[in-house]
């Protein structure tokens, strides 16, 4: 067996490991919602400046309106997202990953 | 002094602290690493430094401080849309591409597939969409000259874009990646510096009264309320329904754009590890946002205290909106003295701000030329690295040569959809790519060539058959018309097309490797065997 197709199957052995599934799923099931929900947040941002014109227009507060406090909200949610990810990612994904990636480097060498 | 001679002065400044950044970056300039990823050796901070210097174009700085200052509400729809794109670099695609490539886009789609076809179609793309945004740039390096130093004749805007385009030559061919990060970090400081300066100013003529800044715009551009509100510049209500759509079309193009720009992509391999990407898109998405939020008072500002008139006359898409505010404040503050030097720093962060960004374009398709067409094409992989240095810097002088005999010729076309197409390339043909490629294990070749060319090409067409290029006053052919396309920005076309050529060209193929697909998972997920940071 060449050391190239050792490697491959190490990589294919992880990658059948529970650890490694249970990394993928927190991955996935993490970003994948997230990215449809504020992508359909923006769309929705997107869709009312175009065809809900007098709803943006309503005046909130002095001459600020709907269109700019959710013009803004936008920056809020993408810095909260942002945020929210990097703590996610700390948490639950980089212990599981660096345990993985000791794991494979350590048999590759 | 006049303000041009100062401007002069400060921006001669700047080109000589980044060359000389750039002839100590060159000593340490060794290896293909160096050369391509600046040895993968900057910090989070600095690497979220760059990407926001990379990405802060002057198109977005000056062109919708003045979209808001001449339309209001509707600069500020482009913003959103260029900010809300890095939610999805940051979730789907730093991380696992810093994770499985090494210097270029291809790296990642070439991974589990026949590398040669790969490697052309996503070269040809790379080149393609970085020339399209870096012909903007110059054409508007141009432009500015004119409007900012004062420099009107053709002889000498002409002059002006073949100095930026030999700097920008120089900074890329010297200094590599190392050197053009450099230069992005040094003008991201002073871009929101000088931002962050003439916002405070603003803001305190109206005592940071948010509302009191907006009623006076509100008031100065003769608009009213509706200056408030999105619809005076896209998808007006005399456009109809389809400049609704060409608007929702715009947004796609936007918020899909950026995870798919290869100038931007290469910025994730700067960094040491996967950690070090994410970070830097999280200070890049808190530099680039807090930009933007400044901008807005920036052009909410120049309506407010120059007026949309008096900016429209200057300059009739309001390029010289920002400027002309920070000359206004300046002088309302400490007389003509201050009027003159605040316009010469914006004035001189303006051209910075263009050399950063064609820097950093010429880098991306030079290195991908180099990387993806000589080294594995042509060379199938057997060149040196020595050799694929030496044809990255010769490709860098030539595609910057390109640059500046196109940017001159281009000067008098409307070229400013060039950026709006750069970015639907990037998210019709680049994304789906990417995509497919990182999350789905049937993807094949046959899935990758076809969603690069089907994206690219159905994006390009359609634009050149739209209004953009022909049949109207404001094209880039005012007299022809052959346009049968209605939208001018063909994302909501040519999106869909794109993930829809790699789904089919997928399945058409029989072609599918578990194996390598479980090796790419691994690694982009843990960072197993990736690309180590130089040692020094």
């Amino acid at each position: 067996m060449t050391t190239r197709q050792h490697d491959i199957s190490v990589y294919e052995e992880v990658h059948r490991s529970e650890d490694f599934q249970e990394l993928k799923r927190r991955f996935r099931s993490w970003a994948f919602p997230m990215t449809a929900a504020f992508l359909g947040w923006y769309l929705l941002y997107v869709v009312l400046s175009g065809f809900a014109r007098d709803f943006m227009g309503v005046k909130l507060l002095g001459n600020i309106n709907v269109a700019l406090v959710i013009g803004v909200l936008q920056f809020v949610s993408t810095f909260w997202i942002a945020w929210a990810y990097s703590r996610h990612a700390e948490r639950k994904l980089d212990p599981l990953a660096d345990s993985l990636r000791e794991h494979v480097e350590g048999r590759i060498g | 002094m006049s303000h041009e001679t100062l401007s002069t002065i400060l921006f001669l400044l700047f080109v000589v602290g980044t060359l000389a950044i750039t002839f100590w970056a060159s000593r340490n300039t060794k290896d293909a690493a160096d050369y391509y990823a600046g040895g993968r050796s900057f910090t989070g901070v600095q690497n979220g430094l760059a990407i926001g210097g990379d990405y802060m174009s002057a198109a977005s700085f000056l062109g919708i401080a003045g979209i808001i200052a001449l339309s209001g509400y509707d600069g500020f729809l482009y913003s959103i849309g260029f900010l809300v794109a890095w939610l999805v670099a940051l979730l789907l695609v730093a991380e696992l591409m810093r994770n499985s490539g090494k210097y270029t886009m291809a790296d990642v789609l070439a991974f589990r597939m026949s590398p040669r076809p790969v490697r052309t179609a996503a070269g040809v793309s790379t080149i393609t969409v970085s020339i399209f945004y870096l012909l903007a740039q110059m054409v508007g390096a141009g432009a500015l000259v004119g409007l900012l130093l004062g420099i009107t004749s053709e002889t000498g805007k002409a002059l002006t874009i073949v100095g930026v385009g030999l700097l920008m030559i120089v900074y890329v061919v010297v200094g590599g990646m190392k050197g053009t990060t450099w230069v992005q970090i040094v003008k991201a400081v002073l871009l929101m510096g000088g931002a962050t300066l003439v916002t405070l100013l603003v803001l305190g003529q109206f005592g940071f009264n948010l509302s009191a800044l907006l009623g006076q715009a509100a008031a100065q551009s003769g608009q009213g309320d509706a200056f408030l509100n999105a619809g005076l510049k896209y998808g007006t209500e005399a456009q109809g329904l389809a400049g609704k759509i060409d608007l929702i079309s715009l947004g796609l193009a936007l918020v899909l754009g950026t995870a798919g720009l290869p100038h931007i992509l290469i910025r994730f391999y700067t960094v040491p590890t996967a950690k070090d990407a994410r970070k830097s898109v999280i200070w890049g998405i808190g530099i680039i946002g807090v930009f933007y939020l400044l901008t807005l008072v920036l052009g909410f500002g120049a309506a407010a205290l120059v007026g949309s008139k008096a900016i429209a006359a200057e300059n009739a898409a309001g390029n010289t909106a920002a400027p002309q505010l920070a000359e206004a404040v300046g002088r309302q503050l400490l007389g003509d003295v201050g009027g003159t030097v605040l316009l010469a720093v914006i004035a001189a962060v303006a051209f910075a701000t263009i050399l950063a960004v064609v820097a950093g374009l010429t880098l991306a398709s030079s290195s991908s030329f180099a990387h993806d067409l000589y080294a594995h094409v042509i060379k199938r992989g057997k060149a040196t690295e020595r050799e694929e240095i030496t044809v990255a810097r010769i490709s860098a002088f030539v595609i910057g040569a390109v640059a500046i005999v196109l940017g001159i010729f281009a000067q008098k076309l409307n070229v400013a959809f060039l950026v709006a197409l750069a970015f639907a390339v990037a998210a019709s043909g680049n994304l789906p790519a990417i995509l497919y490629s990182l999350f789905w294990k049937r993807f094949n070749t046959a899935g990758a060539v076809s969603a690069i060319y089907g994206g690219l090409l159905s994006a390009v067409i359609l634009v050149a058959f739209s209004p953009v290029v022909s049949g109207g006053p404001t094209a880039l052919f005012p007299e022809a018309d052959f346009a049968w396309f209605p939208l001018q920005n063909p994302g909501i076309v040519s999106i869909p097309l794109g993930f829809l050529a790699g789904w089919l060209g997928t399945v058409l193929s029989r072609e599918s490797d578990a194996g390598k697909f479980a090796e790419m998972e691994v690694r982009s997920l843990t960072g197993a065997g990736a690309e180590k940071a130089g040692a020094h």
